[in-house]
């Protein structure tokens, strides 16, 4: 278990760090992608299977693809230049470094959470139960939150209308 | 046929037509046009099949009644009727309406609001069918508001001109004098009653029980309450149908397009109090004088319509203006339809006001024909000659000129007037109706012959004559379909077949056959002879020889024709008296305004001037120094500090992120455990 | 080490990754995508303890499916915002976007 884990968790994590340092915006937007699709791996090992395929339909068929229209429709040249460096960025960057150092830390060595067995996996069906019983009311504004999102996207990146009196 | 519930289609029809036309584009011109007119088209249609529907049960008052909404636990009902007086006057508003609308897409066609005006001429057909269908006096209130409105608009569609703007402004207030006695008239019909629907199966404001409850129900000084709500109902019909005291706009609304006079306010919307006033005699006639005292409101209507229809036909004899000329004749033909209601035989006005829309229509689509043709010239006396250049104009209005003034056995209006002075001769309480319809007749024949003699006859005394050409088609056509129904509308209601009385009445009228009425026919054939003859021998023998020339009539009479020529002083009369209480009304507001309220306000003024020069003094020497000083601090410390807002998102997220490393440090060092 | 430890530790690691890509990137889309990153980090941690915590219950696994759905709905608005501002300054750049600087 903890091995296949493990395997699992390179495959997320190396293409990420992979996209945070590649120039290319594609080549980093496709990484993305990839460590998304091993963390719904990992999901998968971890028994969460409806997780594991939201996550592949949401990131890798959804995020993933309003991404690269963004991309495409922004068109910023084909390479993305790192920005010099700079005092404010090394200061930002030794910040993150030392709080992935403390958070490592942390839950790897000094956590005293006890090591446990797994409990069941929940079956589909009472997944479904659940989502249609008392989360019902959630997944409902979830839907509504959507469509809102929908809109405002629509409204936002709709074109402008040319103003009046101007020849369209 | 047409079902009750569905009567409401008729009126929403042009409503459609112009509640689109009224969102349309400025630049979409023709869109308005189509509309109105395919939505006229519908409409006859449908007030054909509703005619049908009608006949097939005349005596039957059937309705669709609703409820509009309930104030506490009063209903508030609103309901459609169709019955044959508002079915045969539907298709006769839509009928005239059709032939007006293609009439004005000639008569306007290069006119830059074209589409606005035929949104209102839907407007108007749309609130006319609604008042025509209603089955609730607040219903018919509603629309007669909304003809209003229209006739408003209409009047003043031309609302650069001075003239025309005022001239709407006149109607609209004048009608609206009426219309009050309406409102008040409609709320105590309410009150009394608790409805407002004519027709409800027994329980309506038209039927039996509230009937003998308002006959019954007595109000000190001896009238009762159906004379009170049948003359503030009246009043009403005074205003929107030009009787005598109010009669003052409707000369004056001539100053619309020619197509609105013609359709407005000479077949329609003025018929409207006539139609009211039928409407409602049950309600009229309900009381028929307490103790063998004749008080009631018919009496009252008899009278003013009498009086109107001689003032009317008087006042039309020395106008210059062709369309005057036919605006106060509408004035005394409505008389006519009034004092035909007013000696109680309805019928008779209903078919006087049928026939008269449509040959007063024919004659004012013509009058609109000759001023179309003669660049907008529409003096009288600066036409004439006109018989040879429009020659299809020229026939139409003889024809119509023979309808109104009543030429016998072959025109319409022979027959409805017949009808008229017949009930007026017969009503026992007085003849002066009688008498006064009759030299009606003579003054109609005399000023019709002087009109059509200046107008198309002798030469031409002007440059717009002159040079005149017959008009287009769509106003030929709609002149000769008028023309045939001028002729032809009066066969339904002759003594010999009785048919349009009967179906009104929802009774079958005997005919009588000619005989009765022979010696009234004879009588007024001479007179009409008269008026021709008097006109002729005056105009047309010896026609003027150019504008400036003196009316042949003022040679004769020089005072009297003055007298008319200033239209008897009425507007004079009405401006010296209710325009001088209003002034006088305005000085003393001014009055009070300059030295009462006005010392108020300077003397605050005073007060405030003199506190803020007070807090100025304190304000420059006291504190202001010390204020500058501590800003200018706060400015420059603001200015010094704000140059750490980058403005750049990451910037800040980076210093987030510093604290929460800091944070996470502090407690993973410090022993969270 | 423990699953739940490696859990852990995959979460606190993706968490940093997209916490690098939002503080040096300058490119706004990859700035969105650290922060999607970060998201799934806090996914991962709920489902670690739901599968290997104490409670059992199903409340995290419920959690993560809301978390995802808000998450897709923040991309698409992200996303149009990124086109808008592009749209706007002819740069995605998201040094560019510096209006409200003092």
């Amino acid at each position: 278990m903890t091995t296949l884990l493990a395997v699992l968790a390179l495959i997320c994590l190396a293409p990420a760090v992979a996209a945070v340092l590649v120039r290319n915006l594609i080549h980093s937007a496709l990484l993305f992608v990839l460590a998304w699709l091993g963390l719904a791996a990992f999901y998968l090992a971890l028994g969460a299977e409806f997780v594991a395929f939201a996550q592949a339909l949401v990131y890798v068929g959804g995020v993933s693809m309003v991404a690269l229209f963004a991309v495409l429709l922004t068109r910023p040249g084909r390479t993305d230049l790192l920005p010099p460096p700079s005092a404010a960025r090394a200061v930002g960057g030794l910040a993150a470094v030392s709080l992935v150092a403390s958070m490592l830390a942390s839950s790897l060595f000094w956590s005293r959470l006890p090591s446990m067995e797994p409990t069941a996996p929940i079956p589909l069906r009472r997944l479904g139960e659940l989502l249609a019983g008392p989360y019902l009311v959630a997944v409902l504004l979830v839907g509504l939150i959507l469509t809102v999102a929908l809109i405002g996207g629509l409204l936002l990146a709709a074109p402008r209308r040319p103003a009046e009196g101007a020849d369209a | 046929m047409l079902h009750a519930s569905h009567l409401w289609l008729i009126p929403a029809l042009p409503l459609l037509a112009a509640a689109v036309g009224a969102a349309a584009p400025r630049t979409a011109r023709r869109l308005p046009v189509a509309l109105a007119l395919g939505a006229i088209i519908g409409s006859f249609l449908l007030s054909l099949a509703a005619l049908a529907g009608a006949l097939a049960a005349p005596a039957a008052k059937l309705t669709a009644n609703f409820t509009w909404f309930w104030a506490g636990s009063t209903a508030v009902r609103l309901g459609w009727l169709l019955d044959p007086l508002g079915a045969l006057m539907s298709v006769l508003v839509c009928g005239v309406s059709v032939l007006v609308f293609i009439f004005s897409t000639a008569y306007l066609r290069d006119d830059p609001r074209l589409g606005r005006f035929f949104t209102c001429l839907s407007l108007f057909v749309a609130a006319m069918l609604g008042l025509l269908v209603a089955n609730s006096l607040l219903l018919l209130l509603v629309c007669w508001e909304l003809v209003g409105l229209a006739s408003y608009l209409l009047i003043g569609f031309w609302f650069e001109r001075p003239a025309a703007a005022a001239a709407a402004k006149k109607a609209f207030i004048t009608t609206r004098l009426g219309d009050l006695g309406f409102l008040l008239g409609l709320l105590w019909l309410f009150h009394a009653t608790g409805s407002s629907l004519f027709y409800d199966g027994g329980a309506g404001v038209l039927e039996g029980g509230a009937l003998e409850r308002l006959a019954a129900t007595t109000l000190p000084g001896g009238w009762t309450a159906a004379t009170g709500i049948g003359l503030l109902l009246f009043a009403g019909a005074v205003g929107k149908s030009g009787q005598f005291p109010l009669h003052v706009w409707l000369p004056d609304a001539m100053e619309g397009p020619t197509p609105v006079s013609a359709l407005i306010h000479a077949a329609t919307m003025v018929a409207a109090g006539v139609f009211l006033v039928a409407r409602v005699f049950p309600l009229m006639a309900a009381d028929q004088g307490l103790g063998g005292v004749p008080v009631h409101a018919l009496t009252a209507v008899a009278v003013i319509g009498s009086v109107t229809a001689l003032l009317g036909a008087l006042l039309a004899v020395a106008q210059t203006d062709i369309k005057r000329v036919l605006a106060y004749s509408t004035v005394s033909q409505l008389g006519y339809m009034m004092l035909a209601v007013g000696v109680g035989a309805w019928e008779a006005a209903v078919f006087h006001l049928i026939t008269h829309a449509c040959f007063k229509a024919l004659l004012f689509l013509g009058s609109g024909s000759v001023i179309h043709a003669a660049h907008h010239e529409q003096d009288a006396r600066r036409l004439g000659g006109l018989a040879t250049r429009m020659r299809f104009t020229y026939v139409t209005f003889l024809l119509g000129t023979g309808a109104l003034i009543g030429l016998p056995l072959v025109f319409s209006g022979f027959w409805s007037k017949e009808a008229v002075l017949h009930a007026a001769e017969l009503w026992p309480v007085s003849h002066l109706p009688f008498l006064a319809g009759l030299a009606g007749v003579v003054l109609t024949a005399f000023y019709m012959t002087r009109l059509v003699s200046e107008t198309f006859l002798g030469r031409a005394r002007g440059d717009g004559a002159a040079h005149a050409h017959e008009s287009p088609r769509a106003m030929t056509l709609s002149l000769a379909v008028l023309a045939v129904a001028s002729v032809a509308a009066g066969w339904i209601g002759t003594p010999a077949w009785p048919w349009l009385q009967s179906q009104l009445t929802g009774a079958p009228v005997a005919a009588h056959g000619l005989g009765e009425g022979l010696g009234l026919m004879i009588l007024s054939t001479v007179l009409v002879g008269a008026g021709i003859a008097a006109g002729g021998w005056m105009y047309a023998h010896s026609p003027r020889a150019d504008d400036r020339a003196p009316d042949p009539l003022a040679r004769r009479f020089p005072g009297v024709f003055a007298a008319l020529v200033a239209r008897l002083w009425i507007d004079e009369f009405y401006a010296a008296t209710v325009g001088r209480l209003l002034r006088g009304a305005a000085a003393l507001a001014a009055w009070l305004e300059r030295w009462v309220w006005g010392g108020l306000v300077s003397l605050t003024g005073r007060v405030a001037e003199t506190t803020g020069e007070v807090n100025r003094a304190i304000d420059e020497d006291g504190l202001n120094t010390g204020f500058d000083r501590a800003s200018d601090g706060l400015r420059d410390a603001a200015q010094r500090y704000s140059r750490a807002q980058t403005g750049e998102v990451q910037g800040y997220l980076r210093a987030v992120v510093v604290g929460l490393a800091v944070l996470a440090l502090l407690l993973v060092w410090g022993g969270i455990r | 080490m423990s699953p739940l430890h490696l859990c852990l530790a995959l979460s606190a690691a993706l968490f940093c990754t997209g916490l690098v890509a939002v503080l040096i990137r300058g490119n706004a889309i990859l700035v969105l995508l650290g922060v999607e990153l970060m998201l799934n980090a806090a996914n991962l941690n709920f489902l670690a303890f739901w599968r290997f915590g104490p409670g059992g219950g199903e409340a995290g696994l419920v959690f993560v499916l809301f978390s995802i759905a808000v998450a897709a709905a923040e991309a698409a608005v992200g996303m149009a915002l990124v086109i808008a501002v592009h749209r706007h300054l002819r740069s995605i750049r998201i040094a560019d976007a510096n209006r409200l600087k003092g």
